[in-house]
């Protein structure tokens, strides 16, 4: 149902881009209701974070069909036969580090569901865990970027390595046909100008226009967040339950309007697009993405119409010749839990609570150094330490952890929360879910590398 | 003489986090209110009422398109990422914590 590629036709004056998914673990209800609730063109769907791409390759350790996002899948299994019908193009970074086993996923469903002719395409080239010692060898340190360490001080523990991989692989895949587009460690930013580059044809030099197609992106990419979701002024966002998705119509000038469809809930205006504009921004002059570097400063953003916010007058400049190379390791373990504690004297008895804990602990020749150990006492300001005033509340949660290298200190400490229910203080209860086990600590190291190193490969299939 | 009042009575903020790190976007509606943003919300202020929560030190950006400031707040988040055992390890609560700053209007 997708419309051919052909030369002669004529470019579209508007797309429409809608961005259902803002991370991991995101409401299905997103991408259901922009398949169903109002015209788009483009489905675009971020499924990873940075501690996603080690579990994944762990999965894919004990299960070589595993290690894609399979709630990418599930959300298909909903939507697929009316995305065929509406000739949507659905764009999703899950495939995680095993792409292929995702697309094969994503072919069996559509046979399962009768469609046939679906065009399922995928992006690699971002995995470079089986690179490492090659990239090494030849020069790349990969060091950290924030401290400078070489690589080879963690090497042996390193779980995954992926390279972010830009919007031109995602036009270059949509170019060939693909109504699905799978990819690995692509930008988030890259799902929404991927296809703007497609649509338009703008070139790897075309940098205000990109830096645009970034900039959209990162407007959209946690989803909800940009129309009236954590919005400091809470009170005014309408309907939460039916909050709207963002649909960004983008234009080829590289100006766009973010827009949710008719009827939906949220909240959609100036301040809740620049709200999204700053979360996690450095410096918002120079934003670096893989295709160009945007100027946050250069938009003029104004409202345009209900539940429309426009955008123009971005400007770019060249990207740096490296990749930003996402690289997680084993760094030890951790765990935590917690139990209530009634009034009166709620944050005393938290507090002594916490001092029996690391008392018997250490009774059991068990010690943990000062910043190995957290201890929370949740009710009581613990979010704006500091700053919020103290208060005596009717009841406070006791939250305490620890980390280090030893995991059995770990399991030793989680077992000495419970105890306290009939050897502490009265009033102490809501302890749920068993003892804290150790889990693993996801370092994350971040570093460049040199673009030439990296080549992506499109390969296309149909159901 | 000016007018003090909460942060939150006239501003927005956002923050989210950088590596071990977060970030607190905060903007306004009026360039009156912005020039007061910029002069009185100084990297020492900032640093000072995030004395409890920021170890590192505290960078400022200007975006006046967004009547916005941007500040960085190094190691603010017990070891960022999987490493930290806080319940706001990713710094979500800094920008209501921000709004709770006194600012002078004219």
């Amino acid at each position: 149902m997708v419309r051919e590629e052909t030369q002669n036709q004529p470019m579209r004056d508007k797309v429409l881009i809608g961005y259902g998914q803002g991370f991991w673990g995101d409401s299905i209800l997103g991408p259901v209701r922009l398949v169903r609730e109002g015209p788009i063109d483009y489905l675009a769907l971020d499924y990873l974070a940075e501690v996603t791409m080690s579990i994944m390759q762990k999965l894919r350790g004990r299960n070589p069909k595993a290690g894609y996002a399979t709630d990418f899948v599930a959300m298909l299994d909903r939507t697929l036969p009316e995305i065929h019908q509406k000739g949507i193009r659905v764009i999703a970074n899950a495939g995680g580090v095993n792409p292929g086993a995702c697309l094969d996923a994503v072919l069996d469903l559509a046979r399962k569901k009768g469609i046939k002719g679906l065009k399922v395409g995928i992006i690699e080239g971002d995995d470079v865990l089986g690179r490492v010692d090659e990239l090494m060898a030849s020069g790349d340190a990969l060091a950290n970027m924030d401290d400078g360490r070489p690589l080879s001080a963690v090497r042996n523990s390193i779980l995954s390595a992926n390279v972010y991989i830009g919007a031109f692989a995602v036009a270059e895949c949509l170019a060939q046909g693909a109504q699905i587009v799978i990819g690995g460690r692509l930008t988030d930013p890259a799902l929404v100008a991927g296809p703007m580059i497609h649509e338009f044809g703008w070139s790897r030099t075309d940098w205000d226009r990109l830096a645009a197609g970034t900039m959209a992106g990162h407007i959209a990419e946690c989803g909800a967040q940009c129309t009236g979701g954590n919005f400091t002024d809470w009170r005014a966002v309408k309907d939460f339950v039916r909050i709207g998705y963002p649909v960004i119509e983008a234009s080829p000038d590289g100006s766009f309007v973010v827009t949710k469809h008719e009827g939906t809930g949220g909240l959609l205006n100036r301040e809740t697009v620049i709200s999204q504009l700053l979360y996690e921004m450095g410096d918002p002059t120079r934003y670096l993405g893989p295709d160009c570097t945007a100027d946050f400063t250069s938009a003029r953003i104004e409202e345009v119409g209900k539940d429309r916010v426009r955008l123009s007058g971005i400007r770019g400049g060249p990207a740096t010749d490296t990749y930003k190379v996402s690289i997680s390791y084993q760094n030890g373990y951790k765990t935590s839990g917690q139990l209530t504690v009634s009034g009166p004297d709620a944050v005393a008895k938290a507090k002594l609570c916490a001092d029996i804990v690391w008392g018997r602990l250490a009774l059991d020749g068990c010690t943990f150094e000062e910043h190995e150990k957290l201890v929370e006492i949740v009710g009581s300001g613990v979010c704006h330490e500091g700053i919020a005033a103290p208060c005596d509340p009717p009841e406070v949660v006791l939250r305490m952890g620890v980390k280090c290298a030893d995991e059995d200190k770990v399991d030793r400490f989680g077992m000495e929360l419970v105890p306290l229910v009939t050897s502490g203080p009265p009033g102490v209860t809501g302890f749920a879910g068993g003892r804290p086990k150790a889990t693993d600590i996801v370092g994350y190291w971040p570093a460049l590398l040199r673009k030439d190193k990296i080549s992506t490969r499109v390969r296309v299939e149909v159901s | 003489m000016g007018r003090k009042v909460k942060l939150r009575e006239i501003a927005w903020a956002r923050s989210g986090d950088k590596g071990d790190g977060s970030n607190v976007g905060v903007f306004v509606k009026t360039p009156a209110h912005y020039e007061a943003l910029k002069q009185q919300l100084t990297v020492e202020r900032v640093k000072q009422h995030f004395h409890a929560i920021c170890k590192g030190t505290v960078t400022r950006y200007e975006a006046p398109n967004m009547l916005a400031l941007n500040f960085l707040l190094r190691d603010s988040l017990g070891g960022g990422g999987s490493e930290s055992l806080k319940t706001d390890a990713q710094g979500k609560t800094h920008g209501l914590a921000l709004l709770e700053m006194e600012i002078e209007l004219p």
